[in-house]
């Protein structure tokens, strides 16, 4: 009896009487189990992965009280500056990651984090579109396709179904600045969206690849790594570069705030910026990772992926910039009405 | 254990109530945490001011039903008039749900007339049949539905493989497909209630009607309807309410193109809309709504009862 008891305790306690544990708050399906449990293998710190399906959930749920419970959360960029003023962010000093150096130069000094206070790159990417070669042959490499679709594409387009992006999209496809106070050019913007609708079969954006894939949609916006999956089950798309512009977004990892296992939490944002460990990740979620040196621990597949490797002609992404409460609220009653 | 069994209910009023009173807690305890804190909760929400990106000031508002129902233009420096943007949404699901109601009841009905007619040891099997597709989760039925009815789907190559039609029947993203996807996500709720009531349903009343020269409508008319009337009932609120805040349906058959009640509340504390106490408000509006319906229905129903 006594000697079930205890074996009962240790198992309960089990993660106690390991290095400690690590609180992950994480995108679903976004990292290999095989590199967490290489990394309780390397540390013996146990880790527990809870997953969130958007940036808005997580922030609703980090704010709701879950704050204090997780060590680190996968926000992407935009949500990153919108943590760090809502206060949900700790910081760390360079010397506390001993692989800060690995980090790309280029992504040191971004906009949502200048000098990754407390921040590290995981994986980035670009939204654009693509198109199946079977339905439409012609020249993709305009926001039109999506926008002003020509004749074969219209009423077979998906949208992504992500207010920061399709608006940022059009902006871009209109050559318009985002976060516009500008009366004519919102409404411009509007009216622009709402005749475009009419064009588009649906919105959505986890269902982004499968759409592509069951030929429910012949075109729609789409993540590169997304796309690059729907080549992979079969789907004849083609990855758009389109001249006037892409969205990029990269997700980061981030040090939160009253992290109860601070130092684990460290540990493991210094193991993914090793080179090998950052190019498990990408191998997995196919994007590209923020990691300099990860060539040699690349998948083929991936390393020649043509989502990946953008054309010489293709144009530089904007991020999805965040605006103020009172523009926010503009831009808002664009989508419910785009939606209602 | 003795003490329990040696006071039977019988010895008296006080007792009883002693015994019973107690027994009633998980109930109230229940009825308390899961449906007056949180609905109270909703309520206290839809009045306070809305944190930017998500969260509530403690501070007294009425923003939210502003916003619902006053459209002061795109920079809020226009004379109010009344918003239709929210309406058209409630309108748009309402409309969807009273349609998925009739679909179900002109299916279910028959359905649970079939069953509850069939010999005592066979209906079993019939409900037992009725409820097999429920073991799946509603997302799953939903995405198979999809499948079926896509326009490569197996409906649309049987139906192209005949010569009944020359191209794809556009399905997948219309309305149809959303109140399709509603019938067969909530048939079941409509055919049990009404095959409770018909099993009740005393056949002699039939024959005392049909040895009175009533035809088989009036009969239906005059005598049937009206005494399974409750589970008919019964079976459109199970039906109508769900289908009203559905939003798997509309998101995955129908596109998600335009916001239905459902997914509207949804976008406030989930998406990028983040705007807690509106989505607190309309579901407020949303429940009054129901609430008003319904006490619509009882009062004609004292009435009738009454008459």
């Amino acid at each position: 009896m006594n000697f079930r008891l205890t074996t009962l305790a240790l198992l309960l306690a089990g993660p106690a009487f390991a290095e400690g544990e690590l609180k992950v708050y994480h995108w679903f399906e976004y990292i290999p189990q095989e590199l967490v449990d290489k990394f309780t293998a390397e540390t013996g710190i146990a880790v527990t992965i809870d997953t969130y399906d958007s940036n808005e959930a997580m922030l609703a749920s980090l704010k709701a009280g879950k704050l204090g419970q997780y060590d680190v959360a996968v926000p992407g960029d935009y949500m990153v500056q919108i943590m760090a003023a809502e206060g949900l962010l700790d910081s760390f000093a360079r010397e506390e990651l001993p692989n800060f150096a690995n980090i790309d130069p280029k992504w040191i000094d971004v906009p949502f984090d200048p000098g990754r206070q407390s921040s590290i790159p995981y994986q980035w990417g670009t939204t654009a579109f693509s198109v199946n070669r079977d339905v439409y042959q012609g020249d993709i490499g305009s926001l039109a396709i999506i926008f002003d679709p020509p004749e074969e594409l219209k009423g077979r387009i998906n949208v992504l179904d992500s207010q920061g992006e399709v608006l940022a999209l059009a902006s871009i496809y209109m050559g318009l600045p985002q976060c516009s106070t500008d009366k004519t050019q919102l409404k411009a913007l509007s009216d622009m969206l709402v005749a475009a609708k009419a064009n588009w079969a649906s919105f959505g954006s986890d269902t982004a690849k499968d759409v592509l894939v069951s030929g429910d949609a012949a075109a729609g916006m789409i993540y590169n790594g997304f796309s690059a999956k729907a080549r992979a089950e079969g789907a004849n798309v083609e990855y758009a570069y389109p001249k006037e512009g892409m969205v990029v977004w990269m997700d980061n990892m981030v040090l939160l705030k009253d992290a109860p296992n601070r130092e684990n939490a460290l540990k493991f944002m210094n193991f993914l910026l090793e080179p090998e460990n950052a190019a498990a990740v990408t191998n997995y979620a196919a994007y590209t990772s923020g990691v300099i040196g990860v060539e040699p621990f690349l998948d083929e597949a991936i390393k020649s992926s043509p989502e990946t490797n953008p054309p010489a002609s293709a144009p530089t992404g904007s991020f999805v910039l965040v605006c103020d409460e009172a523009t926010q609220k503009l831009y808002d009653a664009i989508w419910i009405n785009l939606k209602k | 254990m003795a003490g329990i069994a040696d006071q039977t209910p019988a010895t008296g009023d006080d007792s009883y109530r002693r015994i019973v009173a107690p027994l009633l807690l998980p109930t109230w305890a229940v009825i308390g945490i899961f449906l007056v804190l949180p609905v109270g909760l909703m309520a206290v929400y839809s009045f306070l001011t809305k944190e930017f990106r998500g969260g509530v000031d403690w501070q007294f508002s009425l923003a939210a039903y502003d916003q619902f129902f006053l459209n002061r233009g795109l920079f809020g420096d226009e004379p109010p008039v009344l918003e239709w943007t929210y309406i058209t949404i409630f309108w748009r699901s309402i409309w969807q749900a009273v349609v998925a109601t009739l679909l179900c009841l002109a299916i279910g009905f028959p359905t649970a007339w079939f069953i509850a007619t069939r010999p005592a040891h066979s209906r079993g099997v019939w409900l037992f049949l009725i409820t097999i597709p429920y073991w799946v989760n509603l997302l799953i039925r939903t995405v198979s539905l999809k499948f079926l009815i896509r326009d490569n789907g197996p409906l649309n190559e049987a139906l192209l493989g005949i010569g009944l039609i020359d191209g794809p029947l556009p399905l997948v993203n219309t309305n149809l497909a959303v109140q399709l996807g509603l019938f067969y996500s909530y048939l079941p709720f409509m055919v049990l209630p009404i095959y409770a009531a018909v099993e009740r349903y005393n056949f002699a009343l039939s024959e005392a009607a049909a040895d009175l020269y009533a035809s088989r409508w009036v009969t239906l008319r005059e005598i049937v309807l009206p005494i399974v009337k409750p589970g008919i009932v019964a079976g459109c609120l199970l039906v109508f309410i769900p289908s009203l805040g559905a939003f798997l349906a509309p998101d995955l058959l129908g596109g998600a193109k335009n916001f239905m009640i459902g997914s509207l509340i949804d976008e406030q504390f989930k998406g990028s809309l983040g705007n807690w106490p509106f989505g607190a408000a309309v579901s407020m509006i949303l429940m009054t709504l129901v609430m008003i319906a319904l006490l619509l229905y009882a009062r004609s129903a004292a009435k009738g009862g009454a008459a």
